[in-house]
This record gives C-alpha cells, sequence and structure tokens, in this order.
C-alpha cells in the first residue's frame, strides 16, 4: 500500500469535494481542492519525483517547507515547495532535480549543478 | 491618542493568542503568516473544516475558530496571510548593540500574496512599535542510514498530511524517535484508518518513567496536555500497537523507496545493543526526535540565545523574561522558540507577549494569572526536555557512508575526516569543504546534528552562537529567513502605511488577495475601542 487520501467525513464517497486536475510532467492527475501538490502526488500513489545530487530518489520529508526535498517546478516557477503550494486545477507541474552529471562532478558554489540556483541560495 | 501598532509573526496557537491579546489591550495589531490560514502547525485542519464543515479528525477546535474569528473580524486586526517576513533590518547604529539608538523594533521585510513560492509576489516593508516573533519549531531528525529513502518523513509531515489533508503515509508505518508527539502522530494515524505497526521511544524506562512520573502536581497544571498524551495512548491501546521503549529504528532499506526498517534495543545513552536487531516490514516510517526551533527571525532581530545542555532538546532558544521581551528591545517572543513546551504553554507565552507589546497594564490580575501558568508551561517544557534527551550514543548507529546532509549528501566519514583535521575543523571551513549545509535547506535539517557531531569529534563547541558573541557560524544564521526569488528581491519594496493607517486601508498597492480577507467584517467579541484584559487563552476542551 501507499499512501491514500480519505474522502471528507460525512461524504464517503467524496461528494462535495470539489475535483481538479493538474498535469506532472504532462500527464494528468486528479486530486481535489484544498490538496497540496505534494498531497496530489502522494494520493496518486506516487512517494518520490525529485533526486538529490547522487541521483537518488527523493519525496516528501518535512511536510512543512523547511527541508526543500520535495521542489517541483510549477507554471513554469522552479523551485516551488510541494508540500506548501496549494494545487490548482490546471497547474502544471514538472519534476525537477538537482543531480549533477556524473558522480562527484564540479559544483560551484552557490548554483545548483544542473546551472540553476536553487531557491535562497543565488542570494544567500 | 495614537496607538500602539503590534506586529505579530506565526498565527500558530502562541501568534494568534498574542494578536488576541494586544488587541485586547488596545493597539492595532497586523498578524502575519506563510500560511493561508491561521494555526500554525497545531491547528492544521482540512480546508474544507476551516470553511465551517467540521471533519472528524480534529479534537475541540471550537475554541481556537473563536479565538480565530475574534482576530480575523476584529477592526483594529489586518491579517497577512500568504506572507512571509523574509528579512528583520535592524535600525539601530549598525556597530552598536542591537536595538540601541532609536529603540524602534527592527524593519520587518515581507513577501505578499499569491501561492507558495509563486512569483510575482509583492514586497513591502512594515514598521511597527513592537514585534512579537512566534515563528514555532520543525521536526529534529537525526540520521540513520536510510533515512533520506522516500516513504521515510517527519513525524511532524505524518501529522500535518493527515491533519491537513486527511492523507496518511501508508498503512503499515512505524513511529521513531523520541517524545510525546510520536503518541499523537501514531493516534492520528490510527484515527483515520492508517494501520500502525509500532511505535518506538529510544528513551529508556528509567529516564522517560522517572520524568513523567515525578511531581505529579506539576502535571495536573497541564491538565489540558497530560489528557491529550493519555488519549493518544489509549488509541494505541485500543489497536494493539505495542509501544516500546528503548528501542528505535537504526536503519531504512529498500530499493527507490522504503520497503522495510531495521530495529535495534538501546541502552540508556542510546548505544544500540547488538544482537537485538529485527527487521520489520513498513510502507512509511514516521521519525521525529524533538523540536529545533526556527530561529532566523530572532536572530536577525539580534536576540540574546540560551544554549541547553547536552543533549536536553534542540536548543538554542530565545531568552525572554517575565514578560517575554527578549534582549532586542521591542521584541518578544513567544511559543516553541522560547522552549518546547505544546500549544497550551505556547498560546500562554502568546497571551502575555501580546499584552506586554501592546503595553498593557502590568497591574490586571488576569496578568498575574497567565504568568503563573506560563511558568507552569515552561517546568513542563523543562520536564519534556528531562524525560526525552538526546542519548549521547547515537552516532553509534552511523555508518561511513550514511547520509548526513541530506541536500549535499555529505556522509558521515566525510564529516568525521573534515573534523578529525584541525586544518578543516573550523566550522566555516568544514562546511565549505563538505559543503554540509550548503544546499537548499541551508542547514535548516542538519544544522543541528553537523554542530553536534563537530562537538563530539573533538573539534570544539558546537557553537550555536548568541548575540552577544556572533559566531557566524550558528546553524540557524541565514541571511534570507524565507527563499525568495532574484525578480522580487530586486524590486523596491512598497512601505505599508504610516502608523495611524492600518495596511488594506492605506491606499497603497494592495498584497494580492490579502486586501479581502482583511476587510473587518461579522461580529466583534470585545469592545475595539476599551482595553479590556488578557483572557487565559487555555481552554479545556481545547486539545490536540
Ligand atoms: C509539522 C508539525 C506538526 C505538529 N503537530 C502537532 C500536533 O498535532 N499536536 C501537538 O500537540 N503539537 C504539534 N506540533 C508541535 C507544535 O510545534 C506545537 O504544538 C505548537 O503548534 C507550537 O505553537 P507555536 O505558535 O509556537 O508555533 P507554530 O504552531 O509552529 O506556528 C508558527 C507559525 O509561524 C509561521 N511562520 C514561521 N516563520 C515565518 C515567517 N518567516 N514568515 C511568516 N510566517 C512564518 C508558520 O507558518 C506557522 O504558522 C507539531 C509540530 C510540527 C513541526
Ligand atoms: S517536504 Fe520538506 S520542504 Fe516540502
Amino acid at each position: 500500500m501507499s499512501p491514500r487520501r480519505l474522502p471528507a467525513r460525512g461524504t464517503a464517497d467524496g461528494r462535495g469535494e470539489r475535483p481538479l486536475r493538474i498535469t506532472v510532467d504532462g500527464r494528468p492527475v486528479d486530486g481535489v481542492a484544498g490538496q497540496t501538490v505534494a498531497g496530489v502526488l502522494l494520493a496518486a500513489g506516487r512517494t518520490a519525483w525529485r533526486r538529490g545530487p547522487s541521483g537518488a530518489a527523493r519525496g516528501v520529508f518535512c511536510g512543512i517547507g523547511v527541508c526543500f526535498d520535495c521542489l517541483v517546478t510549477v507554471n513554469g516557477d522552479r523551485d516551488v515547495r510541494a508540500c506548501l503550494r496549494r494545487a490548482a486545477d490546471g497547474d502544471e507541474v514538472r519534476t525537477q532535480s538537482r543531480t549533477r552529471p556524473g558522480t562527484g562532478g564540479s559544483r560551484s558554489a552557490d548554483a545548483g549543478a544542473d546551472g540553476y540556483p536553487e531557491h535562497g541560495e543565488a542570494t544567500g | 491618542m495614537t496607538r500602539r501598532h503590534v506586529a505579530v509573526t506565526g498565527a500558530g496557537p502562541a501568534g494568534l493568542a498574542a494578536a488576541c491579546a494586544a488587541l485586547a489591550a488596545g493597539a492595532r495589531v497586523t498578524l502575519i503568516d506563510s500560511a493561508e490560514q491561521p494555526g500554525g502547525q497545531y491547528h492544521r485542519m482540512p480546508p474544507e473544516a476551516s470553511a465551517g464543515h467540521p471533519g472528524g479528525l480534529r479534537h475541540g477546535r471550537d475554541a481556537f475558530l473563536r479565538r480565530r474569528s475574534r482576530v480575523l473580524t476584529h477592526p483594529r486586526c489586518t491579517w497577512l496571510p500568504e506572507t512571509s517576513v523574509w528579512a528583520l533590518e535592524r535600525t539601530g547604529p549598525a556597530d552598536g548593540p542591537p536595538g540601541a539608538g532609536s529603540g524602534a523594533p527592527p524593519r520587518v521585510h515581507l513577501l505578499c500574496g499569491g501561492p507558495a513560492d509563486g512569483s510575482g509576489r509583492t514586497r513591502r516593508t512594515l514598521d511597527a512599535d513592537a514585534l512579537v516573533l512566534a515563528t514555532g519549531a520543525h521536526d529534529r531528525v537525526l540520521p540513520f542510514p536510510g533515512w533520506e529513502l522516500p516513504g521515510v518523513c517527519t513525524a511532524g509531515a505524518a501529522q500535518a498530511l493527515v491533519k491537513g489533508e486527511r492523507l496518511v503515509v501508508g498503512d503499515r508505518v512505524v513511529v521513531a524517535g523520541t517524545g510525546p508527539f510520536l503518541l499523537a502522530v501514531a493516534a492520528s494515524l490510527l484515527e483515520a484508518g492508517a494501520g500502525v505497526r509500532e511505535v518506538l521511544e529510544a528513551g529508556t524506562f528509567p529516564t522517560v518513567g522517572r520524568n513523567w512520573l515525578s511531581r505529579p502536581w506539576e502535571l495536573a497544571a497541564q491538565l489540558g496536555k497530560t489528557a491529550e498524551l493519555a488519549g493518544s495512548a489509549a488509541a494505541l491501546v485500543r489497536h494493539r500497537v505495542p509501544y516500546r521503549l528503548g528501542r528505535t529504528v537504526v536503519e531504512a532499506r529498500g530499493d527507490g523507496r522504503v520497503e522495510e526498517v531495521v530495529t535495534a534495543r538501546l541502552r540508556p545513552d542510546w548505544s544500540v545493543v547488538d544482537g537485538t536487531e529485527r527487521t520489520v516490514p513498513v510502507d512509511a516510517l514516521c521519525v521525529g526526535h524533538g523540536f529545533s526551533p526556527r530561529l532566523e527571525l530572532p536572530l536577525a532581530a539580534g536576540c540574546a540565545l540560551r544554549d541547553t545542555p547536552a543533549g536536553a532538546g534542540a536548543g538554542p532558544f530565545v531568552v525572554v523574561d517575565g514578560e517575554q521581551r527578549t534582549s532586542v528591545p521591542g521584541v518578544f517572543a513567544a511559543g516553541e522558540i522560547t522552549g518546547v513546551a505544546g500549544a497550551p504553554a505556547a498560546r500562554v507565552e502568546g497571551a502575555v507577549a501580546g499584552w506586554t507589546a501592546a503595553g498593557g497594564d502590568h497591574a490586571v490580575p488576569a496578568l498575574r494569572v497567565l504568568r503563573r501558568s506560563r511558568d507552569e508551561g515552561r517546568a513542563f517544557a523543562r520536564r519534556l526536555a528531562r524525560a526525552h534527551p538526546i542519548g549521547a550514543g547515537w552516532p553509534g548507529w552511523l555508518r561511513q557512508d550514511t547520509v548526513v546532509c541530506r541536500c549535499e549528501e555529505t556522509d558521515y566519514g566525510t564529516l568525521c575526516a573534515a573534523f578529525g583535521d584541525a586544518a578543516q575543523a573550523a566550522p566555516r571551513v568544514a562546511r565549505l569543504s563538505t559543503r554540509a549545509g550548503l544546499g537548499p535547506c541551508q542547514a535548516r535539517v542538519c544544522g543541528p546534528t553537523v554542530a553536534e557531531l563537530r562537538a563530539r569529534l573533538g573539534a570544539g563547541p558546537a557553537g550555536h552562537g548568541t548575540a552577544a558573541e556572533p559566531p557566524g557560524h550558528t546553524p540557524h544564521r541565514r541571511p534570507l529567513a524565507q527563499p525568495l526569488r532574484l525578480g522580487e528581491l530586486a524590486a523596491a519594496p512598497v512601505p505599508f502605511g504610516s502608523p495611524e493607517e492600518t495596511p488594506d486601508r492605506s491606499g497603497g498597492p494592495k498584497p494580492p488577495g490579502a486586501a479581502d480577507r482583511t476587510t473587518p467584517s461579522g461580529p466583534v467579541a470585545e469592545s475595539p475601542e476599551a482595553p479590556s484584559s488578557p483572557t487565559d487563552p487555555s481552554d479545556p476542551t481545547d486539545q490536540r
């Protein structure tokens, strides 16, 4: 079994919940209003969507915007914390990673190895 | 008469109570939170529940909902949801002590409106007469082999998902770590219908038991919290979920996600008893070793911190006096950033802070009652720290290749080598050479662990740092308290209106989406004009 979402109490059939659909790397994924992007992904059975520098899979860890393990690109904005971002109908979510090409590849002081500055680092 | 303007950062139990008390004292209040709804970590609820359809997953939220509507509908309160404080700018002379000079608290830099981490948020600044910082805490998690696997999450994450989205992380869940919060998380999961295999408290009976059972009269003062724990423990019994003391998860394994965990018995110092390992199949693992306070803003303001004895909680915490004043004039602190004692204690601290920040009368009897209750909360925090210390032997379950910094995947072996080498051991040098703490989370997760390992490996004190001797290497000092896009940084900030105007009436640009929510409407519980007295925000019916 994987993570699963329970319908709202008193609406066992899910009536009264507002459905929404987002795309994740182009594929449609259904959720309901009020879920975070991470919640939609988890409820759809996806526990990992990002990779660490070595290429190892990562998913939700802290759930409250502290660890940055859940970063995704939403509607073109990079480095959005999926656990904080409320999903909106039609959101285009793209997975992103921080993998470095090869292993132990060169990394600059304040940019991710794929050339983008991860949030907070560029200025921090 | 010019009213005092109190800006409260954080709308959790502490911040909301602070706003409430400051309003009662007659001040004008700006309440700021990066979340869409007030409530913080404790009063998290599914969106439809906050819209007035109580769901089944939350107990006694009525008192909270009443307080929330009292604050949000108050004509003297401006509520800024989805607004992050990303910096505090000291106004005194740069080289003087914090707060010297004008005596005014630091200027608050805000990023307003729009969905989390979206682009195009508005930068604003806010100058208030007093600041109340109530930014709470996040889970502390000690590393172990495999903790970076998907399906391994913090106890808080599991709680946030189940409370906020009715999402259970799995059906064969192990909850492990230390502290009473593990019980609350297991109970929430069970209540939501998830399967919990076992709850593992790393503390051994002598430590946990002695400290929970001693001086029971102190516990009586924290009746709400104690009853809540008893309720959680009863849920475990009802569902026949074992609660094991002196055992923990020493490894998580799986291919691309957690599939099994290895648990082992621990000695009182948390060293692993060889030969006691057991393998348990799981689909999720929730871990927590207490909480780390969110100290970015107190540090930015220059507040003095107090260290906790080694192992006793994930300090340092903000130093406050009897009225929740920090060492910086005009800056108050409340809730988990001053010590971890749970939501009821956070509420009382918030009320004291809000009342005092607003210039409320020191002599009102209600304040005395609150302060007594606050002192009981502090005693409870000390008891928690004593009952659930982090045992010195935990690095024993690390291996050379165990990831310590999740962002940069710096492993234990690399840190040992760096800390063993005198030339590299200085915190800043070690940070640059090992990259631990330099990733996107900016050491929020590994900072306390790396500092502790450094101290244990003989490379000098943990060096948390205080305002008095700014060490530069405190794991909590970050130039940006919240992430900010370069474009947002480049745009000039728009100051909120003069102190006589509330931001939503200032005529200046409004934070998108905030204005409609800040318009006062609905019933006001207390007279908006006449100062009343702070009320004890603890409510015996308001639990978990
Ligand atoms: C994930 C998680 C779940 C928890 N669940 C429970 C539970 O179910 N039961 C329980 O007893 N305890 C729980 N706790 C413990 C909890 O910390 C306390 O019980 C209580 O919520 C503390 O209250 P507080 O007001 O001090 O802080 P919090 O409730 O943490 O509130 C702090 C608020 O400040 C806001 N904030 C922080 N920084 C900024 C910033 N820079 N700008 C704007 N806003 C900011 C946050 O969004 C948050 O809303 C949980 C803790 C965590 C981390
Ligand atoms: S899970 Fe940690 S930031 Fe989203």
